[in-house]
């Protein structure tokens, strides 16, 4: 991995030897309604800062509706988020980015039309400060800004091992190029809480590794808090340091991956085994 | 002499497709960064051109409503402004129309269908015009910003020293054409190097994705409306000064829509290319084509060409293809 040694000197987390931080968002209490349709009931859960942690349920479990309601997405209508020490009021999504959470999406929202550079270069749209005109005319603080911005985001692209493709617009790469390419805009907001949802869907065996390793490698190298929800479970079972496990809106399990795995309540669910 | 007459005729025609593209260039901008196919933009432009008379002239603004509720009669405020101030003043009303059209319309708009939000922008091009009638009065109005009119004798001079023939070319549209390109330059600098600009095309292109990236989607529509007001009215500067403001400036736009199907109708160059050809073209036909079947091709040339061109390309010359994946 070809990483800019001086940028990861600077980096002041420790190496993670997987022991998570303090608690950067509190989930109390949440819970969920479209009309009569409960889709979270009651679900309180933690991210600890420096940890990955998975959200696993079978389909229709509410694990997007979750996701959805961090990224400030959905608003739930009980409950408490807590990020950072402060409780998070009701929020629009692009608040909730510029808090510092971002997020991939189940079916790829990327810029279509935009090249795979410019598309990660959004991500860091709330990094330029500089005024219209600065920019405008390419001058001053625009250009330093610029030359800045442009320096981390190469920093990524290199990162993610997606030179070749740098100048191609998005909508004619492959599928598991634009989910890396997703996550790379993601990442280019340097986020406090990187939210992916199903990173791996769809991908072949392949690509699931290698997505794999990048957000393994994210995880260590930046440091980056992830929160990920995954189908496959040998995968979350690898990766992730802290499991909550989803079932009809209800959270069933909590724990290492090892504690998940021996839940009763999650080897129903996933088994479809009738308790007596 | 005959093929100095012709290319007499294809230069007017060249000007008066810049006239065509500064509308077009407003619907292109609003179509490309929310989808929505702002029928209004004609009506913002006559709006915007008697806001600018009414500003100039010191007319009270609702003066008929405000006699008949009060039984008083005002209509003028007694001064008149210079028409730098007036223009930044009615630059302001555009920003406060796009404001008003966000939180009212929009707003409450995200997520439906593109044909609803059309329907939208009909019904608010029916209310601008009725606005604009009570705020300023429905009566002709001579728009003078001080733009030079008339036959431009340098050039004339000129063409009849080189080939013996003098042009007759409008100075106002020699002036339109300076005024287009730099307004051209300024979008498309704006658009793609400036952070708002790269926010504008991300919502074009995807509203959850640039809302996860942190883009605001309310102050980019405000921000994208309000500089199609602007472009409205510079198109309603021009076209009132040349033919004065009435109601016909809002069918301006119907010479616009021949120009989009031609350039496409997310594309800022297409909109000025494809203005240029239907100038030129419908001139040059109306001069060629015209005495054989009687005239007045100018009507609808444009539409006509513009069909062929559906035919061949149906995205237009600078359209994005469609491609659809199966």
């Amino acid at each position: 991995m070809d990483l800019n040694p001086a940028a990861a000197a600077q980096d002041v987390t420790p190496p993670v030897g997987r022991q998570s931080g303090p608690v950067i968002m509190d989930l109390k209490n949440i819970t969920l309604r479209f009309g009569g349709v409960v889709a979270i009931k009651d679900i309180s859960f933690d991210i600890r800062e420096g940890e990955i942690r998975a959200i696993i349920g079978p389909n229709g479990a509410g694990k997007s509706s979750m996701l959805n309601v961090i990224s400030g997405f959905y608003v739930p209508q009980q409950g408490e988020i807590w990020f950072d020490g402060h409780k998070r009021g009701p929020m629009r999504p692009y608040q909730v980015a510029r808090l510092g959470i971002a997020r991939t999406f189940q079916n790829i929202a990327l810029f279509d039309g935009m090249s795979v550079l410019d598309n990660i270069m959004t991500g860091r749209l709330n990094m330029m400060t500089a005024p219209l005109w600065s920019q405008a005319l390419w001058w001053g603080r625009a250009e330093r800004e610029e030359v800045e911005n442009r320096e981390e985001v190469e920093r990524i692209i290199d990162f993610l091992e997606i030179q070749n493709i740098r100048k191609t617009p998005v909508g004619r790469l492959p599928y598991g190029l634009k989910k890396r390419v997703e996550l790379a805009r993601a990442l280019a907001a340097q986020p406090r809480i990187l939210l992916l949802d199903e990173p791996m869907a769809g991908m072949n065996v392949e690509e699931k590794e290698d997505m794999c390793r990048f957000i393994l490698d994210v995880n260590d190298e930046f440091g980056t808090t992830i929160a990920l929800i995954e189908h496959d479970m040998g995968v979350v079972m690898d990766l992730s340091d802290r499991v909550v496990v989803m079932d009809y809106g209800r959270k069933i399990g909590d724990g290492t991956p090892d504690e998940v795995r021996a839940n009763p309540d999650v080897i129903s669910a996933y088994l479809g085994v009738v308790q007596e | 002499m005959e093929i100095l007459y012709a290319s007499e005729v294809l230069l007017n025609g060249l000007m008066a497709g810049v006239m065509y593209s500064l509308v077009a260039l407003g619907f292109v901008l609003i179509y490309k960064a929310s989808g929505v196919f702002n029928y209004a933009q004609g009506v913002m432009a006559l709006f915007a051109a008697m806001t600018l008379v009414g500003i100039m002239e010191g007319r009270v603004p609702f003066a008929h409503l405000i006699n008949a509720a009060f039984g008083i009669h005002v209509s003028s405020f007694g001064w008149t402004v210079p028409a730098i101030i007036g223009i930044a003043l009615t630059a302001l009303v555009m920003v406060g129309l796009a404001i008003a059209v966000e939180k009212l319309v929009l707003k409450h708009l995200v997520g439906q269908e593109p044909i609803i939000l059309f329907m939208a922008t009909i019904g608010l091009a029916w209310f601008l015009e009725g606005l604009g009638d009570v705020m300023w009065g429905a009566d002709v109005k001579v728009l003078d910003v001080g733009l030079p009119q008339g036959i431009s004798d340098r050039v004339e001079a000129a063409t009849n020293a080189w080939f013996g023939y003098g042009f007759f070319i409008d100075r106002l549209d020699i002036w339109a054409t300076v005024i287009a390109a730099a307004l051209v330059a300024a979008l498309v600098g704006f658009s793609q190097y400036t952070k708002q600009g790269r926010a504008m095309r991300a919502v074009a292109d995807d509203h959850q994705a640039a809302l996860s990236v942190g883009i605001s989607l309310q102050f980019i529509w405000i921000m994208v409306w309000s500089i199609a007001g602007f472009v409205a009215l510079v198109a309603g500067i021009m076209w009132g000064t040349k033919s004065g403001v009435q109601f016909s400036l809002s069918l301006i736009a119907l010479k616009a829509l021949p120009v989009l199907m031609l350039g496409g109708f997310t594309s800022i160059p297409g909109a000025i290319v494809g203005g240029l050809i239907i100038g030129m073209g419908e001139k040059l036909f109306e001069y060629f084509i015209g005495p054989m079947v009687g005239g007045a091709t100018e009507n609808w040339f444009a539409y006509v060409l513009a069909l062929i061109f559906l035919v061949f390309r149906p995205q237009g010359l600078f359209g994005e293809r469609i491609i659809e994946r199966v």
